[in-house]
C-alpha cells in the first residue's frame, strides 16, 4: 500500500541523517515514538516531537531507555507503528527489550546512531562498534534484521525499509546509523506519498476463536493482532506455544527458537540488500558499510586509477549477514578488504563466510573519525600482490 | 429452605481454609477426606444456613468454590 | 474411610457456574499459586469489579511484570501481556497512548513494581498516566524463593537477609501519593468486599490509580518467619487492620506484626496525561493539531 500523505514531506530537502531518518519513519507510517535523549541520536526524536502533533500521533520522552524500548512495544500491540532511537549506552540498556520484541515477534524499529564506545566513549564522534551487539546483544537465540545507511538519503529510504521488513517478518529491525551519517547534511529527495511503498501490518483475518497469535503461516511468520478487537490474546516473554501460552519444555523451545531464526531466511540471502560495483573483473573487493563505504569508494577509485582491479561490495543489510553472497564471491577474487570503524566486528562474518577461499584483510579503526582513504588504498594494494 | 447454595470443585481445592473461616453463617467445615492431591476440601455441614452471599467464592484463591442465591 | 468424592447436600441448580470462570483462561487451570496464597483471592475481587463496572471486556487490557503476581495476566481471559521484570508500566503506557479507548490495568507485585520498576512507577504517577495499578504486596520476592523486597519490614528473615532485614522498607501508599497518583488505597486479601469496590472505583476513575493489596506468601514469607499459614495470616489481617480512610499516608508504615492501616487515602481529580497533552497542543497549535487517535487505522 502507499504511504499516508499526512506523514510525507514531499520535496527536495537539505537534511542531516538524523532528520532524514525521522522523515523516513513518518513516511513509513510511524505514529508513535518513545525515546530518551542521547547524543548523537536525539535530533531524530526532537524532530518527531515537533512533527507528530500535526501529523497525528504521539511522542513521549520516557524516563530511560529501558522504558522507551518497551513503551514502543506496548504501542505496537495497541495498533501503532512505533520506533525508538538511541546510541551506544542506550542501546545496551535496550537489549533485554530487543530480546522481548524478538521473542514476542513484535514488529518495531530500533535506531542506533552509533558513536565511539565502550561505555560513555565519544558521544559526539562516529564509530561502527555496535554491529555485533545489534545481532547478539540480548540473551538467548533469536534473529534480527539490521540495515546500514550511508547517507542522509538512505537514512530516509532505509527507515521505510526497516518498518516494512519489521512488519513482513514480525521482527525488531535495527537501523544502524553512525554519528557521521547522522550529522552530515546532504540533499534528500522525498517523493510523493503515492511513490512510497509501505508494508501494512499483517493483521489476521481469522475470528478470535480460531486465531492463534504464534501460529505461523507458510512463510513461518504468524499474523498479528491488536488489543481491543476482542481477540483476548496473550503475549509473554516465556517460551510459549502457538496459542501464546507459556510452554516451558524442550520441544517448544526447539520449535519456537528455530522458527525465530528460520523465518528470516528468505531475507537473508536472496533478498539481502547490498550495492556492488566493478565485481566482474575484480581481484580485490572492498567489503564495507555505513559511512566507511563512502571512504572505501574513494579508495576503490584510487586503486582503479593505479591499475588495480578493485571492486566494491557495500553491505546494506548487515544482519542476517549475506554469507552466501560473500561465499560465492570469495573464490573469484584474490582478497577482500574490510575497513570498519571498530577493531574487528563484521570482518569476522566475512572471514566466516569466505572460509579460507580468499585472503581477508582487515582495516580496523577504533573510531572518532572516518578512515583516511589512503589507509584503505594501501590495504587494497597490499592485498592485490 | 436455604436462601442460597454453594458448589465446590473438590479437585481444585488446596485446603487453605479461607472459605470455612470466613463463611458468615458457618456453612462449611474442612472435610476429613482427601481429594486426589491430598488436600482436605470443604464439606457443607449446614446447607440450610447458606445465604448464597458468595463470600466463600470471593475468598477462594483456587476458584474452587462459589455460592449463589436461589432464583425466586 | 477415605473417599475421593464428597456428598454435597446443597441443591445446585442446573447450569450454575462460578462467576469467575468466564474471566479466566480455564484451559490453563489449575494455576501455579501455592495453597493459601492470596493472589487468586485478588483475582476474584478484580473479576467482581469488572462485572459490577459493566466494563467492555474487549477493551480491558491487563499488563503484568514478572513474579507470582505477574502470572495473573496469563490466567485472565483478556488481552493480556506478560512483560519484562519491572517494565509493565512503560509497556502499559505505550498501549494506552496508542489506543486511549483501552482500559489498561497493570497487575503486578511489590518487587516488580517498586524495586526494578520503581523509576517507571514514579514517572507514570507523576504524569498521571491513565493506568490502574494493582500491586499485590506479599512483602517478598516470592517466585524466586523469598528474597528481601523493598517492602519487606525490618527484622523479617528472608532468603537474602538470613539474619533479619535491617533496611528501612518503602511505604508504598506514601510513595504513590508523593509521586502524584490520583487514587491511592490499601486493602488486604481479607478485605474482599472493600477491595472489589476499590477496584471498581478505579475502573471508573481517570488518571493514575494505585491499589496496594497486602497478601500472604505462606510458602516463603510466613513459613520462614514462623507466622503460620495462609489462614493464620488472613486472621492476622482481620485482627490487625484498621480502616482509616483519608489517613496521612506517611503514617501508614507496615511492620513485621503490627497494625495495618487500610482504606482509601487519596482520591483527587487531576487532568490525566492525554488531557494535558491535548490541552497544550490545542493551545499552541490551534486547529493544526491532529488528534492521535487516528494512528491505529494506518496499519
Amino acid at each position: 500500500m502507499h504511504a499516508d500523505p499526512k506523514g510525507v514531506l514531499t520535496g527536495i530537502h537539505f537534511l542531516d541523517g538524523d532528520h532524514a531518518c525521522c522523515e523516513g519513519t513518518l513516511a513509513a507510517g510511524a505514529r508513535f515514538a518513545a525515546g530518551y535523549p542521547i547524543t548523537p541520536s536525539t535530533e531524530v526524536v526532537e524532530r518527531f516531537a515537533s512533527r507528530i502533533p500535526t501529523v497525528g500521533g504521539v511522542f513521549i520522552q520516557m524516563e530511560d531507555e529501558l522504558a522507551a524500548s518497551i513503551t514502543i512495544q506496548g504501542a505496537v500491540w495497541g495498533g501503532a507503528k512505533a520506533f525508538t532511537v538511541t546510541s551506544g549506552p542506550g542501546f545496551s540498556l535496550m537489549m533485554e527489550h530487543i530480546g522481548y520484541a524478538a521473542m514476542t515477534e513484535t514488529p518495531c524499529v530500533f535506531v542506533n546512531v552509533q558513536r565511539g564506545g565502550p561505555s560513555t566513549g565519544l558521544p559526539t564522534l562516529p564509530a561502527q562498534a555496535d554491529m555485533m551487539q545489534a545481532r547478539w546483544g540480548s540473551h538467548g537465540d533469536y534473529g534480527i534484521i539490521a540495515l546500514c545507511p550511508n547517507s542522509p538519503q538512505e537514512c530516509f529510504d532505509l527507515a521505510i525499509t526497516a518498518f516494512n521488513l519489521s512488519e513482513e517478518f514480525r521482527v525488531p529491525v535495527m537501523l544502524m546509523l553512525d554519528e557521521c551519517v547522522g550529522h552530515m547534511t546532504e540533499k534528500v529527495v522525498i517523493p510523493d506519498a503515492s511513490a512510497i511503498e509501505v508494508f501494512p501490518r499483517r493483521y489476521t483475518h481469522l475470528p478470535p476463536d480460531e486465531f492463534r497469535l504464534f501460529e505461523p503461516r507458510q512463510d513461518k511468520v504468524p499474523d498479528m493482532v491488536r488489543a481491543g478487537d476482542g481477540y483476548r490474546f496473550h503475549v509473554t516473554g516465556l517460551t510459549h506455544d502457538e496459542r501464546g501460552y507459556p510452554s516451558m519444555n524442550v520441544d517448544t523451545q526447539q520449535r519456537t527458537n528455530t522458527r525465530l531464526l528460520e523465518k528470516l531466511e528468505p531475507f537473508s540471502n536472496g533478498r539481502c540488500l547490498c550495492e556492488t560495483a566493478d565485481l566482474d573483473d575484480a581481484e580485490v573487493v572492498v567489503v564495507s558499510y555505513g559511512i566507511t563505504s563512502r571512504v572505501a569508494q574513494r579508495a576503490v577509485d584510487m586503486a582503479r586509477q593505479r591499475g588495480v582491479r578493485a571492486g566494491k561490495f557495500r553491505i546494506i543489510s548487515a544482519w542476517p549477514f549475506p554469507e552466501r553472497r560473500i561465499a560465492a564471491l570469495a573464490p573469484k577474487v584474490k582478497a577482500m578488504v574490510v575497513p570498519e570503524l571498530n577493531l574487528g566486528q563484521m570482518v569476522r562474518e566475512v572471514e566466516r563466510a569466505v572460509a579460507g577461499q580468499c585472503k581477508v584483510k582487515h582495516v580496523p579503526h577504533a573510531g572518532g573519525t572516518v578512515h583516511n582513504p589512503e589507509v584503505i588504498l594501501k590495504a587494497i594494494l597490499e592485498a592485490a600482490q | 429452605m436455604a436462601k442460597g447454595f454453594v458448589a465446590i470443585n473438590v479437585e481444585r481445592c488446596k485446603g487453605c481454609g479461607f472459605c470455612v473461616e470466613f463463611c458468615p453463617t458457618r456453612v462449611l467445615m474442612l472435610s476429613s477426606t482427601f481429594n486426589t492431591k491430598g488436600y482436605h476440601p470443604p464439606n457443607v455441614v449446614a446447607a440450610e444456613k447458606c445465604s448464597g452471599c458468595d463470600l466463600c467464592g470471593m475468598y477462594c484463591p483456587d476458584f474452587a468454590i462459589f455460592g449463589a442465591r436461589y432464583a425466586r | 474411610m477415605n473417599q475421593p468424592t464428597l456428598e454435597i447436600p446443597c441443591d445446585i441448580p442446573a447450569g450454575a457456574a462460578n462467576p469467575v470462570e468466564p474471566f479466566l483462561r480455564m484451559d490453563r487451570m489449575p494455576h501455579i499459586w501455592c495453597p493459601g496464597c492470596g493472589i487468586g483471592t485478588t483475582v476474584n475481587c478484580f473479576t467482581r469489579a469488572l462485572l459490577e463496572s459493566h466494563a467492555n471486556l474487549d477493551k480491558v487490557a491487563i499488563v503484568s511484570g514478572i513474579g507470582c503476581t505477574g502470572r495473573v495476566a496469563g490466567y485472565m481471559r483478556l488481552d493480556s501481556f506478560h512483560t519484562t521484570h519491572g517494565r509493565a508500566i512503560p509497556f502499559a503506557t505505550g498501549l494506552k497512548l496508542a489506543n486511549p479507548e483501552l482500559q489498561v490495568v497493570v497487575y503486578s507485585g511489590d518487587g516488580d513494581l517498586f524495586a526494578i520498576g520503581g523509576n517507571h512507577f514514579i514517572h507514570a504517577a507523576r504524569r498521571n498516566m491513565d493506568l490502574k495499578v494493582i500491586c499485590v504486596n506479599n512483602l517478598t520476592y516470592a517466585m524466586t524463593g523469598g528474597q528481601t523486597a523493598p517492602t519487606t519490614p525490618g527484622k523479617v528473615i528472608s532468603a537474602t537477609n538470613p539474619y533479619g532485614v535491617f533496611e528501612p522498607a518503602f511505604n508504598l501508599v506514601s510513595l504513590a501519593e508523593a509521586a502524584g497518583a490520583s487514587y491511592v488505597a490499601r486493602w488486604t486479601t481479607f478485605h474482599v468486599k472493600q477491595l472489589s469496590r476499590a477496584m471498581e472505583e478505579v475502573l471508573h476513575k481517570k488518571g493514575f490509580c494505585f491499589i496496594e493489596v497486602i497478601s500472604p506468601c505462606p510458602t516463603l514469607y510466613q513459613r520462614r518467619n514462623k507466622m503460620g499459614d495462609g489462614l493464620d495470616t488472613m486472621k492476622y489481617y482481620k485482627q490487625a487492620s484498621k480502616v482509616r480512610h483519608g489517613a496521612p499516608t506517611a503514617e501508614c508504615d507496615l511492620t513485621k506484626s503490627g497494625e495495618i492501616v487500610v482504606g482509601k487515602f487519596v482520591d483527587r481529580d487531576r487532568p490525566d496525561y492525554l488531557e494535558l497533552l491535548r490541552a497544550q497542543m490545542t493551545e499552541t497549535l490551534g486547529d493544526r493539531y491532529v488528534e492521535p487517535e487516528a494512528m491505529c487505522e494506518l496499519c
